[in-house]
């Protein structure tokens, strides 16, 4: 049995029990998938499950409060769950979490490099390839160069919370360099600053990526949109747009699981895990702290010690 | 760093109402001689400083920003100095990330008695700031408008509406 056959036995066993189940069908087009939502046995049939489901789909979760909620959920998406529950955003009565291992997702704004996604007529991974068919021919591609930049250092292929395991657990992989980071952290202080203003002048202020992100749960109250208290103006400079990004930043400090949304949901392409990497690099030095891997531990800026470890008193 | 000479640069100071806001009076009771290029901002205790003021003032051109509250174990609200440490070292690696000196950015403690130690901060960031110079401002054009309106206030045109 595949493990969409698994699958869909073990939501359709567990759909009398809740009010509905989150999860991915067919998109517009061959390559792209879309989260929906699965109330009845006869939905099941749109049910798909395949390297190209990138989206994480916990970022509902906050809005189904109310609700009886099942999730289907890859490794990066089940820390978004435990972060959710660490912070009581969620209750672990209501939400039922199918887990999927997973061996990575295809990144479509790489693969939008080499090929025009909407003629690709079929699409099948292979063990180390990803292979595309369109009328003018076929193409195949490694998977290392069309997974997402997430998956190439995942530590987590495995959900890290679930009640339903679905197939086997798949063998985690040494974390790849990314060139990216590498080339991000090689930058010279001087140059940082010139790059993030040009980076952040493209931001057209669309809010995709805060909306996309499981862990920022103001949204009905956003800083970004508030005009009293007067954080953000209308304006359309540089400054606005960059003001806005680090509010987010700022409030996913030591809580962002680095699933990467906001970088995938963001339609000029701003580097926005780039950054969340290196601010998540910084909790996890400061603190010892990695975010949505233990329901029971608190958020490090949640929470202080008297003497800290690894914060140096200034000498003035 | 004297005001006439404009060479003064902007930084702007949040201090804890009972502790550091005491202290910089002590130093002006005391009359301890200071620079003058900081702005201060009084808040009710640093645990109140959201790592997002500094950004802000950054991003809107501030030269430094310089946090001050009481002494870990001393704060007047129990524990808000002990979150606020947290949140404010990681602004401090986080600056870097951003393309912002780390040293244009200070937070330390200063009780409501160390007026000596108060002058002392001051003068030593103030130094700092002005070894660095201005910060890379986001629109230097928007700067340029600030001035010239400013020039306009001070020596208002004819063509100015009567009230």
């Amino acid at each position: 049995m595949s493990q969409l056959e698994i699958l869909k036995e073990a939501v359709a066993k567990a759909l009398p029990d809740l009010d509905l189940v989150l999860g991915w069908r067919q998109g517009i087009n061959i390559l792209r998938t879309a989260p929906f939502i699965i109330r009845s046995a006869k939905d099941l049939d749109n049910l798909v499950w395949n390297r190209l489901c990138v989206n994480n789909l916990s970022s509902q979760l906050m809005h189904l409060r109310d609700k009886r909620v099942g999730i289907l959920v890859k490794g990066c998406d089940s820390r978004s769950v435990v972060q959710l529950l660490q912070e009581k955003l969620i209750s672990r009565e209501s939400v039922k979490v199918f887990g999927l291992p997973c061996t990575g997702v295809v990144d479509l704004k790489k693969l939008s490099r080499s090929v025009d996604l909407d003629r690709v007529e079929a699409a099948v991974v292979t063990e180390r390839t990803l292979e595309l068919s369109a009328d003018q021919g076929s193409l195949s591609l490694p998977l290392p160069e069309v997974l997402a930049d997430k998956c190439l250092v995942c530590k987590y292929p495995n959900p890290v919370i679930h009640d339903a395991l679905i197939g086997e657990p798949v063998e985690p992989w040494a974390p790849a360099e990314l060139p990216a980071q590498a080339a991000f952290a090689a930058m010279p202080l001087a140059e940082r600053f010139a790059y993030w203003r040009e980076q952040m002048d493209r931001c057209i202020r669309c809010y995709a990526c805060r909306n996309s992100c499981p862990m920022c749960f103001c949204k009905d109250v956003c800083l970004g949109d508030s005009r009293d208290p007067h954080w953000q103006s209308q304006e359309t400079s540089v400054r606005e747009k960059w003001m806005f990004q680090l509010i987010h930043a700022m409030h996913l400090a030591g809580r962002c699981t680095g699933c990467g949304e906001c970088e995938r949901a963001c339609p000029v392409g701003i580097p926005l895990l780039t950054m969340k990497r290196e601010l998540n690099a910084i909790t996890q030095d400061l603190f010892g702290y990695e975010a949505g891997v233990d329901p029971a531990a608190t958020p490090p800026l949640m929470t202080f010690a008297v003497v800290e470890e690894k914060i140096k008193e200034s000498e003035w | 760093m004297p005001v006439l000479d404009g060479s003064e640069l902007r930084i702007i100071g949040f201090l804890c109402n009972w502790c550091s806001y005491g202290g910089a009076d002590t130093a002006g009771v005391g009359r301890f001689v200071q620079p003058t290029d900081l702005r201060i901002i009084r808040m009710p205790c640093t645990g109140r400083m959201d790592p997002l003021f500094a950004l802000k003032a950054f991003l809107n051109g501030a030269d430094g920003v310089l946090v001050s509250g009481c002494h870990p174990n001393d704060c007047h609200y129990a524990e808000g100095n002990f979150y606020a440490r947290r949140r404010l070292e990681v602004l401090e690696r986080f600056l870097p990330v951003l393309g912002i000196d780390a040293r244009r950015f200070h937070y330390g403690w200063v009780s409501a008695s160390e007026g000596a130690k108060w002058q002392q901060v001051v003068t030593h960031f103030t130094e700092i700031i002005h070894e660095l110079g201005p910060i890379a401002k986001l629109d230097p054009e928007l700067a340029v408008c600030a001035i010239k309106a400013m020039d306009g206030a001070v020596q208002p045109t004819a063509a100015a509406p009567a009230v």
